[in-house]
C-alpha cells in the first residue's frame, strides 16, 4: 500500500525481505544501512534477541530522491525467518508494495527455502495479496559458500514466475543493491500502473 | 482492498493537522502523531526534535499489531487502546476507525484520563476526516485534480533514483 501525500509531496512504499532464518535478509538491511549516505537514511532499527536473531523486525526508512517532483522515501523491513515466528512475519507484511525472497543457497537449507516461499504465498493470501502479481524479486544469497546448490536449480525450485533473480553475498555486498533497485523499480511500475487505471482506497 | 494506495490531498491534510493540533493543546501533550496501520507517519504535531517519527511510527504500528495479534488470541477483536507508562514521559496509543493509528506523548503535566478523553473527542472528527478521504478518492476526485503524476514515471526517472 503506497502512501502518497500530495500536501507533502510524498510517495511512501515498503518493501520486505522475506525467506528462511539465517538467509541473511537482515545482512542485507545491514549493508545497505553502512553503505547509504547519512542524509538519504534514518535509523536502522532491530528488534532481535539477546542472540542477534531477528525477533519482530529489522527497519530502515531510505530516502532515494524525487520523482515527478515527489520525494520518494523506501521503508525496508525484514521478518523474523524462524519457522515459530510465523504470526509476526504475517504482521510485516500488511501494507507491502514488494518482496524480495532471500534464498539460502547452501543444501542443508534447500528444503527450508521451498518451505518458506509457501510460507509468504499463504501469509500473502491472509491479506488478499496474489504473489503472482505483487512486485516481487528472488536472491539468491550466499553464492560465496563451497555448500552452495547451483544457482538453476535453485532457481528451477524456487521461482514462483517470471521475477529477477539475483546472485548475492550480503556479507560482502555484492547483489545487495541490485537486487533492492530491481524491486524498487518494479514497485514504482506498479505505482505507475495503478495510478493509470487508479483504484485507490485507503485508510 | 489489497494492494490500494493511501492517498492525501491538500485539504484533509491540513484538517487533519489542525484536528490533531487542538488535540495536543487539549490535552496539554507533548507530541500527537497519526500514522497509517502498516506503518507510515501521515501528520504530526509537537515536540518531535528529539524523536525520529519515521521509527516512532514503524515502532507504534509494529506495537499496535502485535497488539491486535494478542487481542485475537484471547478472542477479542482488537484492543481499542495502549498506555506505555514511562518515568518521565508516557505513550498513549489508540485506534481510529480501527484503521489509523493516534499516538499521543506527554509528561507529568497532563494526565492520562484528560488524554484519554480528549483522544476520544478527536477521534470522532478525525474518523470523519477520513472517511472524506476515503469517499474523495473513491469518486476519483484526487485524480482529475492532480492528474497523476506517477502515471508518466519513466524508466529515466526510475534510473535517476539510483544515480549515486
Amino acid at each position: 500500500m503506497t502512501f502518497i501525500n500530495y500536501a507533502a509531496r510524498e510517495i511512501n512504499c515498503k518493501i520486505v525481505y522475506y525467506g528462511p532464518g539465517l538467509c541473511g535478509k537482515t545482512t542485507n538491511i545491514q549493508f545497505i544501512y553502512e553503505k547509504t549516505n547519512p542524509a538519504a537514511k534514518g535509523k536502522l532499527i532491530s528488534l532481535a534477541t539477546e542472540t542477534d536473531r531477528t525477533l519482530f523486525f529489522d527497519f530502515m526508512p531510505l530516502d532515494l530522491g524525487t520523482i515527478q517532483g515527489f520525494k520518494t522515501r523506501f521503508h525496508l523491513y525484514t521478518v523474523p525467518g524462524q519457522v515459530f515466528y510465523d504470526a509476526s512475519r504475517r504482521l510485516i507484511l500488511k501494507g507491502v508494495d514488494g518482496i524480495v525472497f532471500v534464498a539460502d543457497s547452501q543444501e542443508s537449507r534447500f528444503d527450508a527455502n521451498i518451505e518458506s516461499v509457501d510460507n509468504l504465498k499463504a501469509n500473502l493470501k491472509t491479506y488478499g495479496y496474489d504473489i503472482m502479481t505483487i512486485p516481487y524479486v528472488l536472491q539468491l544469497n550466499k553464492r560465496d559458500l563451497p555448500t552452495a546448490v547451483a544457482a538453476d536449480k535453485l532457481i528451477q525450485a524456487l521461482r514462483v514466475k517470471d521475477e529477477p533473480v539475483f546472485e548475492a553475498v550480503a556479507t560482502t555486498g555484492q547483489g545487495v543493491f541490485e537486487t533492492l533497485k530491481a524491486t524498487a523499480r518494479m514497485v514504482l511500475l506498479n505505482l505507475k500502473q495503478r495510478s493509470n487505471s487508479r483504484s485507490p482506497v485507503s485508510v | 482492498m489489497p494492494g490500494a494506495d493511501l492517498i492525501l490531498f491538500e485539504e484533509e491534510y491540513q484538517r487533519i493537522q489542525e484536528a490533531i493540533s487542538r488535540l495536543r493543546r487539549d490535552a496539554n501533550a507533548l507530541s500527537v502523531v497519526m500514522i497509517e496501520k502498516s506503518g507510515q507517519s501521515i501528520a504530526s504535531v509537537g515536540e518531535m526534535s528529539d524523536v525520529d517519527p519515521t521509527a516512532l511510527s514503524s515502532l507504534t504500528a509494529g506495537n499496535v499489531a502485535a497488539t491486535e495479534g494478542l487481542a485475537q488470541l484471547v478472542g477479542e477483536s482488537q484492543f481499542n487502546s495502549l498506555f506505555h507508562e514511562g518515568e518521565r514521559q508516557n505513550i498513549h496509543i489508540s485506534l481510529v476507525g480501527g484503521k489509523v493509528i493516534l499516538l499521543v506523548i506527554f509528561d507529568e503535566t497532563s494526565s492520562l484520563g484528560l488524554v484519554r478523553l480528549r483522544v476520544r473527542k478527536a477521534s470522532t472528527e478525525l474518523a470523519g476526516i477520513l472517511e472524506a478521504v476515503r469517499s474523495k478518492a473513491g469518486a476519483g476526485v484526487g485524480a482529475m485534480a492532480h492528474d497523476t503524476p506517477f502515471a508518466d514515471i519513466t524508466d529515466e526517472d526510475i534510473d535517476k533514483l539510483f544515480a549515486d
